[in-house]
């Protein structure tokens, strides 16, 4: 669905999400990432449940909340992708404890 | 302008209070009209903290207690009311409530309150205890290693008060009442035993009349000939971003609602009429909750907001009717949730039966600020 412009930089980096490695570029954010992956949800919501994609990736909507190197509710969109990170989807609530 | 019309009962305030005593006069019967003001109102029903809260309340005026008392056993039918008539379910939930203490000093001070409490000539018995640190670990599993105890009653739960507020519109609405916004009352007038209301959204005629403005009462009241001490007071509340369920009762201060969101309040504050929040005391708020729980330290905070109490120089309710203007009656609390149960079930019916059994409420009548101060 989205397709990255001709002059995006070249550099890669891998990270994974839910274990799975996914190729990133140097300078997008994780939820640029994820959707240039084509992954159509990076959650559901915590009361009911419906999946949810980053929106306006700007960090004011709070679509875009996964878990980021195991930190429940991050906004993907204000968090620069880097080497090695792991991602998950965030299924409903945060956990307490991450 | 809106011509006039005319009704058993007019209820001035569409908050919890007055909601839910039209809820209940439409329920035996009365033809009700709500004005309400407009939403610039200073709603404590917005934002308040929504506990069903017994233990602590009452020292210094027994029958209080049993008034709280009476509401909590009542919560569960009325909860069960609501849903079946709206289809909302406002999540009431009864599982005891604890008060926790940060220190042995605060647990005697805590132990001493209630012991008095209990030992009012007059006082309702019910179950209560302190409870030592392991206990409260068993039922609290998450507490800091600064909880030394707490105070727990069996009888203290909460609700999803927005959505009480919610069901109460919708359930009145269904039942007949007429709700008048943007009808901010100017005057009243009580002529050939029909009050005659003058309100920024025109005039409406009543046979009776309920006061049920929580702070704007005071202003109301002298229109019918009632005195209604009240005063704002403010409390700031804190709210994390939504987490998955891990409290398992509510604390007087720290409550995880039924969506996840965790609360964090109880400060009390005179401000007068100024519903900003400060961050000294959301600190002082966040660091007790903290301390009570560490985990808590991990959420996002993603609210804050201030709300204005209704008070009184006691801190009781009042429930009177007026000496001069019969019919009219004045409802005032600072606990509109608590006491929600009982002003739809208990007080409707007795407004709508147009008296107020002095053997009941005489004791909530404002005449007892009337009594001279002790030279």
């Amino acid at each position: 669905m989205f397709q990255r412009l001709p002059d995006a930089g070249d550099t890669t980096l891998s990270i994974t999400v839910d274990g799975k490695p996914v190729t990133a570029r140097a300078g997008d954010s994780v939820a640029a990432t994820l959707l240039a992956a084509g992954i159509d949800h990076c959650r559901t919501t915590p009361v009911s449940g419906a999946p949810r994609a980053p929106y306006c990736m700007m960090g004011v909507c709070f679509e875009c909340l996964m878990v980021i190197d195991g930190v429940g509710n991050r906004q993907g969109c204000l968090v620069p992708v880097r080497d090695g990170m792991a991602v998950e989807i965030q299924h409903g609530k945060r956990e307490l404890a991450r | 302008m809106s011509t006039a019309r005319d009704f058993d009962v007019a209820v001035i305030g569409g908050g919890l209070v007055g909601s839910a005593i039209a809820w209940g006069l439409a329920k035996v019967g009365q033809r009700v009209a709500v004005l309400d003001e407009g939403d610039i109102a200073f709603r404590a029903s917005r934002g308040n903290f929504a506990l069903v809260w017994v233990q602590s309340k009452g020292l210094g005026m027994p029958e209080y207690a049993g008034w709280t008392v009476r509401s909590s056993e009542a919560w569960g039918g009325f909860a069960d009311a609501l849903q079946t008539q709206t289809g909302i379910d406002v999540s009431h939930q009864r599982p005891g409530g604890f008060h926790l203490a940060l220190s042995e000093r605060e647990l005697e001070q805590r132990e001493q309150v209630l012991k008095r409490l209990h030992n009012q000539p007059a006082m309702q018995r019910y179950d209560w205890e302190i409870m030592d640190r392991e206990r409260v670990r068993q039922a609290l599993p998450q507490i800091g290693p600064e909880v030394v105890g707490a105070s727990y009653c069996p009888l203290d739960g909460h609700v999803n008060s927005l959505r009480l507020f919610r069901a109460l519109h919708t359930g009145m609405q269904q039942l007949g009442v007429t709700y008048l916004p943007n009808h901010a009352v100017d005057g009243i007038e009580h002529r050939n035993g029909e009050f005659i209301i003058r309100s920024a959204g025109g005039e409406v005629r009543s046979a009776k009349l309920v006061l049920a403005a929580g702070n704007g009462n005071a202003r109301l009241g002298p229109m019918v000939g009632l005195d209604v001490p009240v005063r704002p007071q403010r409390g700031q509340i804190v709210v994390t971003e939504k987490a998955a369920p891990f409290l398992n009762y509510p604390v007087v201060t720290v409550r995880q609602t039924d969506e996840g969101g965790v609360m964090l309040g109880d400060s009390l504050e005179e401000a007068g009429f100024d519903p900003t929040v400060g961050t000294g005391v959301i600190s002082m708020i966040a660091d007790r909750a903290v301390r009570m729980f560490p985990q808590l330290a991990r959420l996002n905070v993603v609210r804050s907001w201030a709300a204005l109490r209704v008070m009184t120089k006691d801190g009781f309710p009042i429930y009177d009717h007026s000496a001069t203007c019969p019919g009219a009656f004045v409802a005032t609390c600072h606990s509109g949730v608590t006491l929600a149960a009982n002003h739809a079930l208990a007080l409707a019916p007795l407004i709508a039966a147009g008296r107020l059994p002095s053997e009941q409420f005489e004791v909530f009548s404002a005449r007892r600020f009337h009594v001279p101060a002790a030279a």
